[in-house]
């Protein structure tokens, strides 16, 4: 047969720049095929630690993202009404000076009167050290909204948390459970875990309402009643530890489940028995002795307690066995209340147990422990965890979390082969971590870091009159734990004037006027509410975007930013890096292309106005201005001598990693080597990392801590104690008396569940949740022409039964009603789904006028936000106080405890969703009709 | 199917084009100079005129030609040569009618048979495609072939012919009709085949690949409700049988012989928007529509 | 040319794992990225940020649910592309000779140059593999990646499709299907791939492979349940047992 020639080996590219995406968190290794200087084709960096190769379809859609014509072009300067979307386009020079006229006057005045809050920011480590050396205490990025719980959680007990800062030994894990993840931060790295595991057979149990994505290719899927996983996980903990089918060994040698709880009366009942350097006390199986739990050779004994002064004081281990043995949470006593069957919870319990200890496996490699002693091999349990906002969305989220880390920890899976594995810079006990600072002078830096882990009522953010320090309440009574802040509150609080009023409020990268922000049209409401002189009552806000988003229209000043293949950026060790659970890793973006519109990355911005306002750490002695862009900050900049933001490729050689001196050549060390460092933990000190000389050895070299920080996993929390002990009325800082049972019950140092907050839920019985499209970043996905093909609109999906209950068929519209708002939504059927929740996509609605798209868009006219009928404060009690929609210990936003109700409803007669809002103007016009998207010849 | 007019004015004035060409090949009526001029112009109208609409939907018209190099295994190509040779044999064929006064039967033949080629195979292209079970029917072939037939009597004139030809389409339409309805079903396909998983419960589509519409769901998505498909039927079959046949069998009269016709073009003409518009592809299935 | 070749010198396509798709839509985006910037015409976008996007895809994931006679529904996510069918209508119907099964791999192609966009071909494709790029008004279709798979300028591990490369979950398979040894031959055998639509006689190439059993944990609760004999019934006792098993670490 003849058929026609075809070329089989077509040129792909000029050239290949090698930097890393930023469609999403995730922060995968990307190859941007270039073709006579644009951007063709971007693919997977198979040498990049993260994806391998591999890329999701955000990634692979970055060519529309950087084209988009939603592009913010020029600074710009509100002329009409706020939330109008009127702007006159500025020069730099221009905005600049406009944001330095608002910004000196209150640092020299009172600097707390600019809150300074960043979304999905990735560089934390430099956006806070603006904010610091400015001198506000109200800085936080948006950890608090999304999954400080899961954050927190993992910190306080065992020194490294889920999100993207741990990850599941895939290579030798045989049992794989997921509870609450929808896609996650660690997108592709999940998904080659899975398909990974899959392959060799291993089993998938997914946990959750919804039976989607992870959850569909799940072995099993236990379709659980939100709200509930901590019983769950109780439940299984008491089915496991009444069998017996715990670690041991693993409990006594690197928990504090040995450890002494002092059971006398008083204000340190409760809190650990210490020796005079403060080191927690255990009883030694060898001697029979009280010692400190970390003197070389010491086996703590698990069972031993220790009787003083007439009182017996017990290990942890009593505590637990004497609470989780409990009926209380047997399976048969919860299963209603989790929504799975008894038999169910068992033999998953007891699926654990088979794979935890009858599949047991050893490394042979021989390692030493933190007291010293030698060990020859590695023993292997291959059950690993994972979880996400599923249980971190919810006000019990926090102490849910700590009852997920306490079961992987009695089946002894952290730390070990085929279990969970801490990611470097983690694992980091509580202690290594700063605590939170707010002392604000004018003029002057902060005093220290803004965020950090509370160990104690003494760390808490309160004025002198015991009012809170901060604009969002983090670290007060109301939520003490609250590391990342409460990014959800700013708005609302600044508002309100509670706890007082400011100035200016400065933000970058959220759109907290729709989809980040709880109760969307209340808050575009405050953001443009006046006072009684016609003034807003939020005087000025700032706000930087690369974008068109919603939120543009709600400030009086932009500063445009670029694309994330416009700009630098870092990937740095001291923030949210890149690395693996055997290698430490950071990486970089850099300008693959150039900006065609006057933009400017923002971090660099940054640099330019704190030299204008002199900033002290940004200026040198001389008075002249330290770095002139955020390129030169990253290669520059020392945290302490010999340390910066990057890691590799440090010293004048480039030859030293983890510390060294600056290196002028560093970034084109980075961009030759694909645009990461990666450095390899050394065999033997990959896993027991918290109790690993050799690992710890390997840290402090790499400048992830000064001196080696052994410790022990924390199954009893004694800063949780602490604050109990002050609602019980011990200790000079004491809570307000409304917040005192609440402490007491909800801080409980060993993991509880408790029912969330129901006021005012009578009737509203049906459980309402979102989740993340795996093809789409929050608001941002739709601006892209590829991806919006894919989700252009949201249906509400709803489970069978309340399909046939409330008379619906597909495409019917129902109204939901919550106790704050009501919706009116497009329907859809949904059978692999628990019976009692409907859910829709995040994010996927869209204000009209936003994104350079048509005001008849389907995501303006059918897609809907959730966000309508949550509140960020729960309804009014009646006693006149504001109480945050939060977790009372950490103020995580607690998104996922909307309760609703849902009725069927004639379609509104625009056929629209409802609520509607009125367009916003589009300072960018509306983008082209078609595309043909071809760049080369 | 998407109804599109091109496909539907292609089948309907091409079969009736080539339907009169062919009694015309066969001498009926047996006119000659003006008369016969009139007669081929009307059925070189319909059927070119029907050939060119179906290259409207085509992406590249200007290719065309190209469509005649496949005759060996394509039913579109096989019908453009049959088309091509009926054209040019019945023109010579006129040319002896009209303008010479000569009737060479043998090439009246020939092109007659061409021309009953030329609806056989565009049947076929409809026939072929096991992807729409109400058209992989021999039944289809069949409609197409009787109507042609019964229109080319009805526009020659051959009342005597029309009328048994007329009863017989009648009767081929509401057999393909009849069976049209279980054709999906009775293939075997449904979503169960189509996705393999059939075997373990009960299918159902969920989320489709993308929210928006695409290609296959203009072009093969197309529903059309029962009722509404109950009187169209209704309709078709009125206005293309049973109204042509009374006005046959009232008394002779030109216009009545032009009602007849007109009411038959618009019979068929719905009944062909029906074809389309009724036949379920099956890729519908993977959208959880028919 | 729109013969189809007897046979195939290699049958090459896709081995698709239901079992670990996730959905995510990766191989559909790299898909239209590649082949927007390659082979043919670009895929094209029609009212691309307007009230009805739509565009061309080779590439697209459905899903579906299924409710077994017994136990919960199961979500199944489903991607699809041209099956490279052994017996290709779509090749026989094209009246121009555009489309073609190529004898050397047995990759279904269209030659855009002989297209005149009739929509025959995906009139007779049951798959719904071929989309009529409304911008070029000629036939796109998967093309296996016949510009990657040979490549001489990508290194060799490149040298597959598109899709394949970039799969996160490592649920497609990439191989040639007419040689039992293949590695997607194997797994083919191993996992039971089965054909979509068998009875339309195509003969796809591609395979799939059929999601595992689902939700039997309970099932094994014989098996399981002498684990979780409870070793005392009171703590008191529990403590007991602890200081019994302590003794023997
Ligand atoms: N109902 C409901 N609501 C939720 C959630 C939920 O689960 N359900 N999840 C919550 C969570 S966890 C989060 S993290 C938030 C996320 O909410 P947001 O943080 O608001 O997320 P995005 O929509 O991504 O908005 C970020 C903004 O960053 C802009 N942007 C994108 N790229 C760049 C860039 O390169 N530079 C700059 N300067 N700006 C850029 C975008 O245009 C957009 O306006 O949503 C929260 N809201
Ligand atoms: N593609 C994509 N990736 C993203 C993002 C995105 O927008 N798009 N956003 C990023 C951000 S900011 C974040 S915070 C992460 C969040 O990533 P995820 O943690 O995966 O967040 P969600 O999508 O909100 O999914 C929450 C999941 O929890 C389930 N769930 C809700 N309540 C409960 C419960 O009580 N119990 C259990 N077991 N499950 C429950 C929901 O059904 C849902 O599947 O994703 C990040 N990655
Ligand atoms: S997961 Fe996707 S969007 Fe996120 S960084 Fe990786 S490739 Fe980019
Ligand atoms: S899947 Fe469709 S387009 Fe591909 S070869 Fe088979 S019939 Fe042709
Ligand atoms: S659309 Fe093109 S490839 Fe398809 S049948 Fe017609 S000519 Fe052939
Ligand atoms: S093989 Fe190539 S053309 Fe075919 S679906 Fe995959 S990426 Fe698209
Ligand atoms: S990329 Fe892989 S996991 Fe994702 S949809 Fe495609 S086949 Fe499924
Ligand atoms: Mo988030």
């Amino acid at each position: 047969m003849n058929q026609p020639i075809i070329n089989t080996s077509p040129k792909v590219s000029d050239e290949v720049r090698k930097t890393t995406c930023y469609m999403c968190a995730c922060r995968c290794g990307i190859n941007v095929h270039m073709k006579d200087g644009k951007v063709a084709y971007i693919e997977g960096n198979r040498d990049h630690p993260v994806n391998k190769g591999v890329l999701c379809a955000k990634g692979s859609a970055g060519i529309m993202q950087v084209n988009a014509p939603s592009r913010l072009r020029a600074p710009l300067k509100r002329v009409g009404p706020r939330g109008s979307g009127k702007f006159e386009e500025i020069s730099w020079d221009e905005a600049l000076d406009i944001a330095v006229g608002w910004l000196k006057p209150i640092r020299e005045d009172n600097p707390e009167k600019l809150a300074f809050f960043t979304g999905r920011d990735q560089s934390q480590s430099f956006t806070s050290f603006w904010a610091q050396n400015f001198g506000t205490c109200n800085y936080a990025a948006h950890g608090g909204f999304c999954s400080v719980n899961m954050a927190a959680g993992g910190i306080y007990t065992m020194g490294g948390a889920f999100w993207e800062f741990g990850q599941p030994d895939w290579d030798h894990t045989k049992l794989f459970m997921l509870f609450g993840v929808a896609e996650d931060h660690d997108s592709n790295p999940i998904k080659m875990g899975i398909g990974k595991i899959k392959a060799r057979g291993a089993r998938v149990i997914g946990v959750n309402p919804i039976r989607s994505g992870y959850n569909a290719v799940a072995d099993d899927w236990v379709g659980i009643t939100p709200g509930t996983d901590g019983l769950f996980i109780l439940s299984m903990i008491h089915v496991l530890m009444k069998a017996g089918k715990i670690d041991l060994d693993y409990l006594s040698r690197y928990t504090n489940a040995p450890v002494l709880v002092d059971a006398s009366e008083g204000p340190t009942k409760g809190l650990f028995l210490r020796d005079e350097d403060g080191k927690p006390l255990v009883v030694d199986r060898n001697t029979g002795e009280l010692t400190a739990f970390d003197k070389p050779g010491v086996r703590p004994d698990l069972s031993a307690t220790f009787e003083k002064d007439g009182v017996t004081h017990r290990p942890v281990f009593h505590l637990m066995a004497e609470r989780y043995l409990s009926d209380e949470y047997a399976p048969e006593n919860i299963a209603e209340q989790c929504g799975i069957p008894a038999t169910r919870i068992r033999a998953i319990a007891g699926e654990l147990a088979r794979v935890a200890f009858d599949e047991a496996f050893e490394l042979e490699r021989e390692w030493t422990d933190f007291r010293g002693e030698k060990h020859t091999k590695m023993i292997g349990r291959p059950v690993a965890m994972h979880s996400m906002r599923g249980v971190s969305a919810h006000a019990n989220g926090f102490q849910t979390c700590r009852a997920l880390h306490v079961l992987q920890i009695i089946l002894g899976t952290v730390e070990v082969p085929g279990g969970f594995r801490f990611k470097p810079p983690y694992p980091k006990p509580v202690e290594a971590h700063p605590r939170p600072h707010c002392k604000v002078t004018p003029n002057t830096p902060l005093d220290g870091p803004h965020l950090g882990f509370v160990q104690g009522p003494e760390d808490l953010a309160l004025k002198p009159d015991g009012s809170p320090a901060r604009i969002d309440k983090a670290f007060t009574w109301d939520n003490p734990m609250s590391s990342h802040g409460l990014m959800h509150m700013v708005i609302s609080n600044a508002h309100a004037g509670d706890p007082y009023k400011i100035d200016t409020l400065f933000m970058y990268m959220a759109n907290m006027s729709w989809n980040s922000s709880m109760n969307t049209k209340g808050v575009m409401e405050m953001l443009t509410d006046k006072d009684e002189n016609g003034d807003y009552v939020i005087p000025h806000i700032i706000y930087s975007d690369a974008y068109s988003s919603e939120m543009v229209a709600y400030a009086d000043l932009i500063l445009p930013d670029t694309t994330y293949l416009e700009r630098h950026d870092c990937i740095s060790l001291l923030d949210r890096p890149i690395c693996e659970a055997d290698a430490a890793a950071d990486a970089i973006r850099w300008p693959v292309i150039e900006p065609d519109r006057d933009v400017k990355g923002f971090q660099s911005a940054l640099v330019e106005l704190a030299n204008r306002l002199g900033l002290p750490g940004f200026t040198n002695e001389d008075g002249s201005a330290k770095w002139q862009d955020y390129a030169d900050y990253i290669v520059n900049h020392e945290r302490k001598p010999g340390i910066g933001p990057l890691a590799g490729f440090r010293g004048e050689n480039g030859d030293k990693e983890g510390r060294g001196e600056v290196n002028p050549d560093q970034l084109n060390r980075y961009i030759e080597n694909g645009g990461f460092y990666v450095a390899h933990i050394p065999e033997g000190a990959d896993y027991y990392k918290p109790w690993n000389a050799a690992y710890q050895d390997w840290a402090v070299g790499m400048g992830i801590y000064d001196s080696p920080q052994p410790y022990l996993f924390q199954l009893y929390s004694e800063p949780m104690r602490k604050f109990q002990l002050a609602a019980e009325g011990h200790g000079e800082r004491q809570p307000p008396e409304h917040l005192r049972e609440r402490i007491k019950e909800t801080l409980d140092p060993m993991p509880i569940w408790y029912e969330t907050d129901q006021t005012g839920n009578e009737g509203f019985t049906v459980n309402a949740l979102t989740q993340r499209p795996m093809a789409m970043y929050h608001s941002w996905g739709t601006q892209n022409a590829w991806l919006r093909q894919l989700h252009g609109r949201n249906p509400l999906y709803v489970p069978t039964k309340l399909m046939r209950e409330n008379g619906l068929s597909d495409g019917d519209w129902a109204k939901v009603t919550s106790p704050h708002g009501e919706i009116t939504v497009p329907v859809m059927e949904m059978a692999a789904l628990n019976e009692n929740t409907v859910w829709t996509w995040n994010a996927i609605g869209k204000r009209k006028g936003a994104w350079a798209l048509q005001e008849d868009a389907p995501e303006a006219t059918k897609g809907f936000l959730l966000n309508h009928l949550i509140h960020e404060l729960l309804p009014p009690k009646g006693d006149g106080l504001r109480w945050a929609n939060s977790d009372p210990i950490t103020g995580q936003a607690a998104w996922f405890d909307l309760k609703v109700k849902i009725e069927k409803a004639d379609p509104p007669t625009d056929a629209e969703s409802q609520p509607e809002f009125p367009p916003i103007e589009s300072p960018v016009g509306t983008g082209p009709k078609d595309l043909a998207w071809k760049v080369g010849k | 199917m998407h109804p599109a007019p091109s496909v539907i004015i292609f089948t309907t004035l091409s079969g009736l084009g080539f339907g009169l060409l062919l009694f015309l090949g066969l001498g009926l009526p047996d006119v000659s100079g003006w008369v016969a001029f009139v007669f081929f112009a009307i059925a070189y109208a319909l059927s070119v005129g029907g050939l060119m609409a179906s290259t409207f939907h085509l992406g590249h018209p200007e290719r065309a030609w190209k469509a005649f190099t496949q005759w060996k295994t394509s039913w579109l190509s096989r019908e453009g040569w049959c088309a091509v040779i009926a054209l040019i044999v019945m023109g010579l064929y006129a040319i002896g009618v009209i303008f010479l006064g000569q009737r060479w039967s043998l090439l009246g033949w020939i092109g007659a048979l061409f021309s009953l080629l030329t609806v056989f195979t565009t049947s076929m292209i409809y026939t072929q495609l096991k992807t729409i079970p109400r058209w992989n029917m021999n039944l289809t072939p069949a409609m197409f072939l009787s109507f042609s037939l019964a229109g080319g009597a009805l526009l020659a004139g051959q009342v005597r012919v029309a009328l048994p030809l007329l009863l017989i389409a009648a009767l081929v339409q509401i057999l393909y009709w009849k069976k049209g309805d279980k054709a999906l079903e009775e293939s075997g396909t449904n979503l169960g085949t189509a996705t393999g998983l059939g075997d373990r419960g009960t299918v159902r589509a969920f989320e489709p690949p993308h929210t928006g519409t695409n290609y296959l769901l203009r072009e093969f998505v197309h529903v059309v409700g029962r009722k509404h498909a109950e009187k169209l039927r209704i309709i078709s079959f009125a206005l293309a049988f049973v109204l042509p046949v009374i006005l046959l069998l009232l008394p002779f009269g030109h216009f009545f012989a032009l009602l007849a016709v007109l009411s038959h073009l618009a019979g068929v003409a719905t009944s062909r928007w029906l074809f389309f518009a009724q036949a379920e592809h099956v890729v519908g299935l993977y959208y959880g529509k028919r | 040319m729109t013969q189809l070749p007897t046979s195939t010198d290699r049958k090459m396509g896709l081995v698709i794992d239901l079992d670990t798709c996730v959905g995510c839509h990766a191989c559909v985006i790299s898909c239209k990225g590649w082949n927007t910037e390659n082979y043919g015409a670009p895929l094209s976008d029609q009212d691309a940020y307007g009230a009805n996007p739509s565009g061309t895809f080779l590439n697209r994931v459905h899903s579906y649910e299924v409710q077994p006679a017994e136990g919960h529904a199961q979500l199944i996510h489903f991607p699809k592309s041209c099956l490279h069918c052994e017996d290709a209508p779509c090749v026989t119907v094209c009246p121009t000779g555009a489309s073609y099964k190529r004898v050397e791999d047995g990759i279904v192609l269209v030659n855009e140059s002989d297209c005149i966009g009739c929509g025959l071909c995906a009139w007779s494709c049951p798959y719904g593999a071929r989309e009529l790029d409304q911008a070029e008004g000629v036939m796109k279709k998967c093309t296996l990646c016949v510009d990657r798979i040979y490549n001489e300028n990508l290194p060799e591990v490149d040298r597959v499709p598109s899709c394949v490369r970039t799969c996160p979950a490592g649920a497609r398979h990439f191989g040639d299907l007419g040689d039992a040894d293949s590695d997607v031959s194997k797994l083919v055998a191993e996992r039971g791939g089965m054909d979509l639509m068998p009875e339309m006689g195509t003969k796809p190439v591609n395979k799939y492979l059929p999601p595992r059993p689902k939700d039997n944990v309970e099932d094994q609760i014989d098996i399981l349940a002498p684990l979780l004999a409870p070793v005392a019934e009171e703590p008191k006792g529990f403590l007991g047992w602890l200081d019994k098993t302590l003794e023997k670490l």
